[in-house]
């Protein structure tokens, strides 16, 4: 018997595409539909991810028989320290303040690179938290509290 | 002539002292991250696109978003032709014969042959879009809710004609990209749509989000894959001015770059990339030194390089005129002109005459710019392109993240950032284009909002599309478009099957 090898890349690819199309087809399942004459807010979005749902199942069947390029490799470092770093802003730009929230994301992206080295991430960080202040506050005027409440400012 | 009032009245926007100071700051901006190697113009515009909303003026902060526009792609071209390294893949024809004439110790010639053929084509297209402009914008207005919907699924369709990759991917793209768009609160019944009880999203995802995670996270991410020396190999450019010799040969390819680009710019999609490629294969078909191509051929870099920024010029045509994206970078210009409270299409060219006539004048000026002060600033790039990549990027997240937040001051825009930077990183290491996906998520809530117009109007009878004969005829393009790209992608997979059954 042969067996069903599916190419991981297009495999991949459909899956996340009908991952997506499901979880908006659900969500505009439990809105109001309405009619083609008067559409409800769920009917656009309900007849785009039906859409959706099949282009993925198409990419899946094809990733049986047609094999793609491969992934390659993952910038896994990357995405650990690359993505937390906005996310950190976020979370701390209010309670920290506007200077040390950029000193922070700025430090914890250098070390997305295995070449950063410990006092290069803090001189390189504290040179941008420094030029933001001026640039941003300074400058331009953004409305930002330079240090927040959780520091007692 | 009104063509020469409304050029007078551009011109006299453009040129008051603070816009030509935005266009500069765009210019001089857009080149210095453009020339940063593996940041191609859309990342770049993506990421400094928050910066021009700090302007309070919306003409301003246009006007030094096309700044930024220009100052990218001539940076991606320094890029292409100092490192080999195409910012985006419409440079990538430049590399091809000005990387070579760098390794020639032509370097200096190369920049300045791309600097003047971008000059000249930007001056033509200028005053192509100035001429064209007004009469689309006249058919645009006879635009009903159904011509609306027709002319965007056209735009969608041909930006997945003009996807690189599979068509069927970029469907999906184009699908996820709208639904995504649709994220909010829905504008006629109030309600809120897949927001997940997070009320910071009712007003739908923030557009310079989901731009910045999906060119900008996804690029740094993939640069970070395996990071290896880049050799510089040019320190020192000389000889910047061409020799007559140079000038002679480069006329004829400018001129015939500056008509390709023009006329495939205004396609949706990818027209700049197209014309470039054309230009090239052009150029080395009516050469009398084919066998030079490729070995540093100052034809290969005149003519691609007009041709590039002659369709990038264009393509603002189908934005101004009907306020449809057809590329990425107009994509970030509608949601720019919208952040900014101003409503793209046919009417912004009675309602903001100075925003409009303003805009085109300062591509001029922009271009203009970019002549006078890149080619003394050579120095300055090349320097810059020794920076090591792990030094660039904890700066460029560093800014993206103010960047992001001084758009709403909404700490969850910098959540989504995230989610975007993964998804878009995903794709691309998937084989998907994000492009469509940008083009989906602008277009996306206007689609929809034209659709139920257009069946409220027609009592429900969806043949109103294509009894309406403008949206008929808009229709069976859409419809041809679909049939021409199904039929190479038909007889690519018998090849392939053929191939597996040989092997």
């Amino acid at each position: 018997m042969k067996s069903v090898r599916i190419d991981t890349t297009n495999g991949l690819c459909g899956a996340l595409l009908i991952v997506f199309g499901l979880f908006f087809a659900f969500q505009s399942l439990s809105m109001d539909l309405g009619t083609a004459l008067r559409m409800g807010p769920g009917y656009f979005p309900l007849v785009l991810s039906g859409i959706l749902v099949l282009v993925g199942t198409v990419i899946l069947i094809q990733a049986t028989r047609v094999a793609s390029e491969p992934i390659g490799p993952l910038a896994w470092r990357g995405m650990l320290l690359i993505l937390p770093a906005p996310i950190f802003f976020g979370l701390t730009v209010r309670g920290l303040g506007f200077v040390p929230a950029v000193f922070i994301t700025a430090f914890i992206a250098s070390f997305a690179s295995v070449r950063m080295k410990p006092l290069a991430a803090f001189v390189l960080s504290a040179g941008v938290a420094i030029f933001s202040y001026l640039v941003f506050t300074k400058g331009l005027g953004l409305p930002f509290r330079p240090f927040g409440p959780w520091l007692g400012f | 002539m009104e063509l020469i009032d409304n050029l007078i009245l551009g011109f006299s926007t453009a040129s008051t002292l603070s816009n030509l100071a935005f266009c500069l700051i765009g210019v001089l901006l857009g080149t210095l991250i453009g020339v940063l190697p593996g940041i191609g113009a859309t990342a770049t515009i993506a990421m400094l696109l928050p910066i021009t909303f700090q302007i309070g003026d919306p003409v301003a902060s246009l006007i030094m978003l096309a700044g930024v526009y220009y100052g990218a792609q001539y940076g991606g071209s320094t890029t292409a032709i100092l490192i080999n390294m195409p910012g985006e893949s419409s440079s990538a024809v430049t590399a091809i014969d000005g990387y070579q004439m760098a390794r020639n110790g032509r370097a200096g010639a190369a920049l300045a042959t791309a600097a003047i053929g971008s000059f000249f084509a930007g001056t033509v297209s200028t005053f192509l879009i100035a001429l064209f402009a007004p009469p689309l914008t006249a058919i645009a207005l006879k635009f009903g809710a159904a011509e609306y919907v027709s002319l965007m699924i056209v735009g969608l369709i041909s930006s997945i004609a003009l996807a690189h990759g599979s068509v069927i991917k970029a469907i999906g793209m184009v699908l996820l990209g709208l639904l995504l768009g649709l994220v909010g609160t829905d504008v006629v019944s109030g309600a809120p749509r897949f927001i997940m009880g997070i009320t910071d999203y009712a007003d739908g995802l923030n557009f310079v989000a989901v731009a910045v995670g999906v060119f900008g996270i996804a690029e740094i991410l993939r640069n970070l894959e395996n990071e290896h020396d880049r050799s510089v190999l040019i320190t020192n450019v000389q000889g910047l001015l061409p020799t007559r010799e140079d000038f002679r040969r480069m006329a004829a390819p400018i001129l015939r770059g500056t008509a390709i680009g023009s006329a495939l710019g205004i396609l949706p999609g990818a027209g700049a990339i197209l014309a470039a490629f054309a230009s090239y294969t052009i150029e080395k078909r009516v050469s009398k030194h084919p066998e030079q191509f490729g070995k540093g051929a100052i034809e290969g870099v005149a003519g691609p390089e007009s041709a590039n920024n002659a369709g990038a010029q264009t393509s603002f045509i189908p934005m101004l005129t009907l306020g449809i994206p057809t590329n990425p970078v107009m994509a970030m210009m509608i949601g720019a002109m919208i952040i900014q409270g101003i409503v793209p299409g046919p009417n912004v060219v009675s309602e903001q005459p100075a925003l409009f006539w303003g805009i085109i004048a300062s591509m001029w000026i922009g271009n203009f710019l970019l002549i006078v002060l890149n080619l003394p600033l050579i120095g300055l790039w090349v320097k810059l392109l020794t920076v090591p990549y792990y030094i660039l990027f904890p700066i460029i997240m560093a800014f993206c993240a103010i960047g992001i937040y001084s758009v709403n001051s909404n700490a969850y825009d910098l959540y989504a950032v995230a989610f975007f930077g993964i998804l878009g990183y995903a794709m691309m290491k998937l084989r998907c284009e994000p492009a469509p996906l940008l083009l989906g998520f602008v277009l996306g809530p206007l689609l929809e909002e034209n659709l139920r117009r257009a069946m409220i109007l027609s009592k429900g009878d969806p043949s109103t599309f294509i009894t309406r004969p403008i949206s008929a005829g808009l229709l069976v393009l859409a419809l041809a478009v679909l049939i021409i790209v199904f039929l190479p992608a038909v007889r690519r997979k018998r090849a392939e099957v053929f191939v597996e059954e040989t092997a």
